[in-house]
């Protein structure tokens, strides 16, 4: 136990101790996109990763999310924190309407119909005069009190997301090792074996659903307390989707730490590139990351993280492999 | 009053007819494979650039376009087959999805680094100008789209169900063992399809830039009408995917002129939604 706790402690070590390492305004900003880009994949994760689902219209709860934020402050002057349990609210309804008919489907069916809840709930933002259309909502231009986290430094931000990501890790790790995880794991190796033996297989793809949902509502709070504002295309764009996906999947989905291995490579990746390339720069970073995930997708479903482990077993036990090989290379000859 | 209803109906059904002739490719690929292209609209958006490349570049006319497009296209499919299809076709579900999802960002973003995010257009009355049929006003370009879509999806049927290559890819796509235990190469077969169904796109994609708005995002919002046709029509099936298309072209421009342009987008999508909820086997297709 105490081993297996070694490297979690590490990295927490080293996260808490980055704002100190690097401590330029930039750095600090990056590091806090680095964690709230890191919270969203790993809110994408739990459906994505553990339960096989892949939802290509995440940003519709990240939308919920800082959309409820901003509102709550431009309809009623309220701190953007009260809009985050409507938000999560919200979340979680819309992901209750779209899994409940589309989870009992296959899998292509919950992807298509993510992407169409996705873009029908855009276009009716952008069309909602109450929720700002096209130009959005804003957040507090002058901070009243600590409540309405309106920073200008990144490190109070650093600090909030790290513990959010934490409590985010907290509840997926929590939900592998419950009775949930052992089902979920069941259904993805073979959801009608699963099934035959009484796993309740919708319904458990419905609840990690949800749980998804909601977490990720919480990171587009998070979002739009740091931006303060919230457009059609920051909040509901089809790319946050893509990014929150592609994070996870490189990373290695269906691992507890992929989605933050994901972040902390293209976050940077992505800022750098932007700097560079300015906005002409946002069409290549975009062609990148299509590249990226055919790559992925072809050659190391697995991400990273697999990659590096399946590498580190290989050395530390060559022979034992290689017999393996041999001898599953013998059952699959005709 | 009633006139106008007549004019945006027929209106629908020839755009319908295009939407039914690249359905039917993403269709033929899903029921033959069980693999769901996500970068199916944007081939038709690659369709659509092919057409405006050869028109803006050599000056010749956009018919010559439209067969430049369907084979480039094709080609496309078959490069799409062999070096990323067949590689995840057997794997997870996850790559499934990842692998055209991505290639579909590949290609949006490739043509919008490319020509940038700006309306482009083809010249209009490039086809033709307006014809008058018992008063009915008809754009030349959407009545030859609509006519040349409607007689290759119908090929496209036929195809599949009147000749031996049909019968051929028909037997892969139910058991690609037993087809190849036949002496039928399920890789070539496969490979055909795919030629088949992004040529399908090509060619619809060469046909709506004649009169279409030509932006490298179209492909997402085709995509989703291609999305909802098949389900609507019943995976796998050409003919239920023609009904579909049609069908969704006139409740697309009934919508757009009763309620406002800018809602027939939201109409249709959310029909797709209510039809996973409620028949997601589609309107032909049995439990």
């Amino acid at each position: 136990m105490m081993r297996r706790l070694i490297w979690p402690a590490l990295l927490l070590a080293i996260l808490l101790a980055y704002p100190f390492v690097f401590a330029t305004p930039f750095q600090q900003r990056l590091g806090a996109l680095v964690l709230l880009y890191a919270i969203a994949a790993s809110s994408w994760n739990i459906v994505g990763g553990y339960a096989g689902q892949v939802s290509v219209g995440h940003v519709v709860f990240f939308g919920c999310g800082a959309y409820a934020a901003m509102g709550a402050y431009a309809h009623f002057g309220l701190s953007p924190l009260i809009g985050l349990p409507a938000g999560i609210v919200a979340a979680v309804a819309i992901a209750a309407i779209v899994g409940v008919p589309t989870l009992r489907l296959s899998g292509h069916y919950f992807s298509m119909a993510t992407i169409a809840v996705a873009e029908l709930i855009r276009l009716v933002v952008t069309n909602t005069d109450y929720l700002g259309a096209a130009v959005g909502l804003s957040g507090p231009t002058v901070p009243r009190n600590v409540f309405d986290l309106s920073f200008i430094s990144a490190l109070p931000y650093y600090y909030l997301f790290l513990i959010v990501l934490a409590i985010t890790l907290l509840m997926t790790w929590w939900m592998t090792h419950s009775r949930m995880g052992f089902y979920l794991r069941a259904i993805k190796d073979s959801e009608r074996a699963a099934r035959s033996l009484g796993a309740p297989a919708a319904r458990i793809k419905l609840y990690a659903f949800m749980l998804s949902a909601a977490l990720t509502s919480v990171a587009g709070a998070l979002y739009a307390m740091m931006f303060g504002f919230v457009d059609p295309d920051s909040g509901l764009g089809l790319l946050i989707s893509v990014k929150i996906l592609i994070m996870a999947a490189l990373g290695g989905a269906g691992l507890l730490f992929g989605p933050l291995v994901g972040a902390a490579i293209l976050v940077p990746l992505e800022e750098i590139s932007n700097s560079l390339l300015g906005g002409k720069g946002a069409g290549l970073t975009f062609v990148v990351y299509g590249a990226i995930i055919v790559l992925i997708a072809r050659f190391q479903p697995g991400g990273i993280l697999t990659l590096i482990k399946r590498l580190l077993e290989r050395r530390a036990k060559p022979r034992a492999k290689e017999e393996q090989r041999l001898a599953t290379g013998a059952t699959h000859a005709p | 009053m009633s006139f106008i209803l007549v004019q945006v109906i027929v209106g629908g059904l020839l755009l319908g007819a295009v939407y039914a002739l690249f359905s039917s490719g993403l269709t033929l690929v899903w029921g033959m494979m069980n693999i769901v292209n996500f970068a199916h609209g944007d081939f038709v958006m690659l369709g659509m650039y092919a057409a405006f490349v050869v028109f803006t570049l050599f000056g010749v006319g956009p018919l010559a376009g439209v067969p430049f497009a369907t084979l480039l296209l094709a080609a496309l499919g078959v490069v799409v087959y062999f070096a990323l299809i067949r590689g995840i076709m057997k794997g997870p579900m996850l790559a499934q999805i990842l692998g055209t999802f991505g290639l579909a960002l590949l290609l949006r973003y490739s043509v919008f680094w490319w020509f940038g995010a700006d309306f482009l257009s083809l010249p209009q009355n490039i086809v033709g100008g307006t014809l008058v049929f018992w008063g009915l006003r008809i754009e030349a370009a959407r009545l030859l789209a609509g006519i040349v879509a409607l007689v290759v999806t119908l090929g496209l049927h036929l195809l599949l169900t009147r000749t031996a290559l049909g019968s051929k890819m028909l037997a892969v796509a139910e058991d690609a063992t037993a087809a190849q235990l036949m002496g039928i190469r399920p890789d070539t077969m496969q490979a055909i399809a795919w030629a088949i169904a992004a040529g399908a796109t090509g060619l619809a994609g060469a046909l709506i830039a004649t009169f279409f708005y030509i932006v490298p995002t179209v492909g997402e919002t085709l995509g989703i009408v291609a999305f909802v046709t098949v389900s609507l029509g019943g995976f796998g099936s050409v003919p239920g995917a023609l009904v579909a298309g049609l069908l969704i072209g006139v409740i697309e421009s009934l919508s757009g002129y009763l309620i406002g342009a800018v809602y027939k987008d939201i109409v249709v999508y959310a029909l797709f939604l209510s039809f996973l909820w409620f028949r997601p086997q589609g309107l032909m297709g049995k439990t």
